[in-house]
């Protein structure tokens, strides 16, 4: 019998539902995720009725495809308009730049593709002579790809445009923003396959707030709550690793090592948030040939990453969830989105538009 | 965008394996994987690159986890039941174990 690593059983869902209940906190408390298939494991399975009166369970920045600034969609897109094939992953064609998102140049004649693997883009690259570039997004879990096919000897016609970004710095600048009353953090299961426990540890320990690493499975979510709560019961914040079956303390060094030979840490803009330092990777200088920015000399203003009436900040940051926007599946669909985090299938208010996510959380 | 999902290996070669993934037979890479492979195995992959190897066991090494958390607050509310703000659970049996 092939094993299983599907874990929804009811009777186990009961038993962490109950432990949750036994300790519920007397004082409010909001969890934050920044990751959309927690958010997608916790809306579809309908996990926060489980949750105690006094626990908010939310998603910050959790969707790559919805913190990617504007100004490099802008930049993508003149990349497309030069004449190049522009690959990246599904989400990110359909997300506004400043004045129109990269699936809308296709009607100009741009080539621009939908790919599911950085491999995908290599292999495009090997049956044509014109230039390909691929535009890469995603957090830890997905920067070693981009690495990986860079130290595999690609083609001279592939480059890159890179808006990776790290999420352990972007924990502290969320917790320094005004009004945020995070109490906890949910931290993301595959950024942590990859980064292990360690980042969390250097960059949170100062601030004595609980971060659970969590699994996807409906009971992976409800355990790591549960961790969570036990720690604030009991005055023991810490780092935690609540989805050992995929997460060694250590992360993947093989992993690790691919973005640090073919990265470096700078500052980076997040949409909705701004400037955070240390959560960007640039590709550093050994693999400058393969900047998209100085091979195709775009050098563009600061996009216009908000949208008027649109509250995607405030969800980016965990400060309102969908239903507060005046706009959610009003105005703001999935067919006919507004904001980020209503085109990104991981943004809260799509999936809060197809899962029918509610107050009270 | 950080989905990854389990996947069977069918055949190792070089820095690809052919593997099962939920039914359907696909390619992945392995440079992004720490761990040596073998046919049978089971792999986490993400984005066509696989992360992590995944060991059957370790399926029931995390419903033990579930169970030992559930069992061990039910035994401290039914010990301590008036106490709100005293430590509950053994944290020592907490989940920071790992295989290496």
């Amino acid at each position: 019998m092939s094993p299983s690593f599907h874990f929804s059983d009811p009777v186990r869902g009961k038993a962490l539902a109950d432990a949750i209940a036994k300790l519920a906190p007397p004082d409010p408390l909001k969890i934050v995720h920044v990751c959309g298939t927690h958010e997608m494991a916790i809306t579809r399975n309908g996990l926060r009725r489980f949750l105690p009166e006094t626990v908010d369970l939310l998603e910050g920045p959790g969707c790559p495809v919805c913190v990617t600034p504007a100004r490099d969609i802008d930049t993508a897109i003149a990349i497309a308009r030069s004449g190049a094939i522009l690959c990246t992953f599904g989400d990110m064609i359909r997300v506004p730049g400043s004045e129109r998102s990269l699936d809308e140049t296709r009607s100009e004649g741009c080539d621009v593709r939908t790919i599911l693997s950085a491999a995908d883009a290599v292999a495009i690259a090997r049956e044509t002579d014109r230039e390909v570039v691929f535009f890469a997004v995603g957090f830890e879990t997905t920067a070693p790809m981009t690495a990986a096919i860079l130290l595999d000897g690609p083609p001279s016609n592939l480059s890159i445009l890179a808006s990776h970004k790290r999420i352990p710095p972007a924990l502290v600048a969320l917790l320094d923003l005004p009004d945020n009353r995070i109490g906890a953090y949910l931290a993301p299961g595959h950024v942590s396959t990859i980064i292990g426990t360690g980042p969390y540890e250097e960059w949170l320990a100062e601030r004595r707030v609980p971060v659970v690493i969590g699994g996807f499975e409906p009971l992976d979510v409800l355990y790591a709550v549960a961790l969570i709560l036990r720690q604030i019961r009991n005055g023991t914040p810490r780092v935690e690793n609540g989805y050992p079956r995929a997460v060694a303390p250590e992360g993947n060094p093989a992993a690790l090592k691919l973005i640090d030979r073919v990265f470096e840490t700078v500052e980076a803009n997040w949409r909705g948030i701004g400037a955070i330092p240390s959560t960007g990777l640039r590709l550093r200088e050994a693999f400058a040939a393969f900047d998209a920015t100085d091979r195709f000399e775009v050098e563009l203003p600061e996009g216009k990453d908000t949208i008027p009436g649109c509250r995607c900040p405030d969800v980016l940051t965990a400060r309102a969830v969908p239903s507060d926007c005046p706009l959610f599946s009003v105005r703001c669909t999935p067919t006919s989105p507004v904001g980020p985090c209503m085109v990104g299938s991981e943004g809260a208010c799509s999936i809060w538009f197809r899962y029918g996510g509610e107050r009270p959380l | 965008m950080c989905l990854a999902a389990p996947a069977r290996v069918l055949a190792v070669s070089g820095n690809v394996a052919t593997v099962d993934y939920g039914g359907v037979e696909t390619r992945c890479r392995l440079e992004t994987l720490a761990e040596e492979v073998a046919v049978g195995d089971y792999v986490l992959i993400h984005t066509g690159f696989a992360i992590r190897r995944l060991s059957p066991e370790d399926g029931q090494e995390t419903l033990k986890l579930f169970d030992e958390l559930a069992a061990s607050l039910a035994e401290a509310a039914e010990e301590n039941p008036v106490r709100p703000d005293s430590p509950v659970g053994d944290e020592s049996q907490s989940a920071t174990k790992s295989r290496s």
